[in-house]
């Protein structure tokens, strides 16, 4: 391997300046903001690791909040991941392959995905009223008692169903962009071989889904984690603070009580835990790109 | 042009800069001690960068863990992530 130029990084120079802008500096300030208390009229007073000591310790009201939306943030992750990974890979599986249902199908799968988040939260805050809501009307008139206002589980049940609605779209997409790219020797010879259709989706379908597949869960994960305006608009945290996440947790904090040193410490445990995240996806997916390629030239 | 709302200390700065500092090295010597990846513990091609970024990264985590579990003072924390950072540039 020979050693690489790097004079193309100056060429990278306008967008390390916005960059700054946009994320550098107000990121540093968040790191001032962590290590002090404020008061009115910009007076700050030194606080070392005082906040971020409160925040980890799960006894104090702080580090209690912090660590019940961590959790909470976790699980809803883990369920809409749950679901909407395997979900769009039928969907992906189930899309026809040719001729003009084709367009149609991905015109109608794309648009969930073209609807801005808030405006998402308001259709489905009407959506499942009991009153007026269809879904909401609906369910109870089938004699299930569902209230998203004062029931956590209907809350949950809500945010969890919107955010499926909202995003199995994009799992579908990427798997179905996976699943074309699958020459179609690979199921000449797997018909052959008189290979069942689970043998197909294991052998053939799936492994050459895999990169995309991580790419939807990263996606996924990332985006779950952040989420904060649909249940922002739905619930607003509620009923309790049964769907506070952390990023409304986090606005609570900064904006509701204008804490700016603890949110400020919030956030940047926030942020590290994204960053850990993101770098072990990141690491995995170009790790086996590496791998694929060295292969690729082997063979 | 004010500073004041950044609210910045001599603590955060001083820490600032030595982040500065360590990507300016790392830059210089991208520039006259030329580099290729290799293949450390961790089975990933890795450059000096990555091993900062990984050294700065678990050094958080380990300051934080610290903090959560034994408290305060964190010099002990600081003194186990430096050994923590020279194990990653010298393994990973």
């Amino acid at each position: 391997m020979k050693p690489v130029n790097q004079k193309a990084w100056l060429l990278v120079l306008p967008v390390l300046l916005i960059v700054a802008f946009s994320a550098v500096i107000p990121l540093m300030t968040v790191v001032n903001y962590s290590v002090q208390d404020s008061f009115g009229n910009n007076q700050f007073f030194w606080n070392g690791v005082g906040w971020f000591a409160e925040l980890l310790d799960p006894k104090s009201d702080l580090g209690s909040r912090f660590y019940d939306s961590l959790w909470r943030n976790l699980a809803f992750s883990a369920i809409i991941l749950a679901i909407e990974i395997p979900l769009g890979i039928l969907v992906a599986l189930s899309m026809p392959r040719e001729g003009w249902t084709v367009s149609a199908t991905l015109v109608l799968m794309a648009l969930p995905l073209l609807i801005p988040w808030n405006v998402v939260g308001t259709i489905w805050q009407i959506f499942a009223r009991g009153d007026i809501g269809l879904f909401g009307a609906a369910v109870n008139g089938l004699g299930i008692r569902y209230n998203y206002v004062s029931d956590p589980v209907a809350a949950w049940f809500t945010i969890v169903v919107m955010d499926v609605w909202h995003w199995t779209s994009l799992v579908a997409l990427l798997c179905y962009a996976g699943l074309k790219s699958i020459p179609d020797a690979y199921y000449q010879a797997a018909r052959i071989d008189g290979a069942s259709r689970w043998a197909v989706f294991r052998t053939i379908q799936l492994p050459k889904m895999n990169r995309v597949l991580l790419i939807a869960v990263l996606l996924r994960f990332m985006d779950s984690f952040m989420i904060y305006t649909e249940p922002f608009v739905v619930t607003g945290g509620g009923p309790g603070n049964s769907t506070t996440f952390l990023s409304i947790e986090l606005v609570k904090l900064a904006l509701g009580q204008f804490d700016l040193g603890k949110a400020a410490a919030l956030s940047i445990v926030y942020n590290l835990i994204i960053l850990a995240v993101c770098w072990v996806f990141y690491t995995v997916m170009t790790t086996a790109d590496a791998r694929a390629d060295s292969e690729a030239g082997r063979g | 042009m004010e500073l004041n709302w950044m609210a910045w200390t001599w603590q955060t700065g001083l820490f600032f800069a030595g982040i500065a500092s360590l990507l300016l090295i790392l830059t210089l010597l991208a520039m006259f001690r030329p580099e290729t990846e290799r293949v450390g513990v961790l089975g990933i091609a890795t450059t000096r960068g990555d091993r900062l970024f990984i050294s700065l990264l678990g050094s958080a985590f380990i300051h934080l863990a610290w903090l959560g579990i034994v408290g305060q003072p964190l010099w002990w924390a600081s003194g186990l992530a430096l050994l923590y950072a020279a194990a990653v540039f010298r393994f990973v």
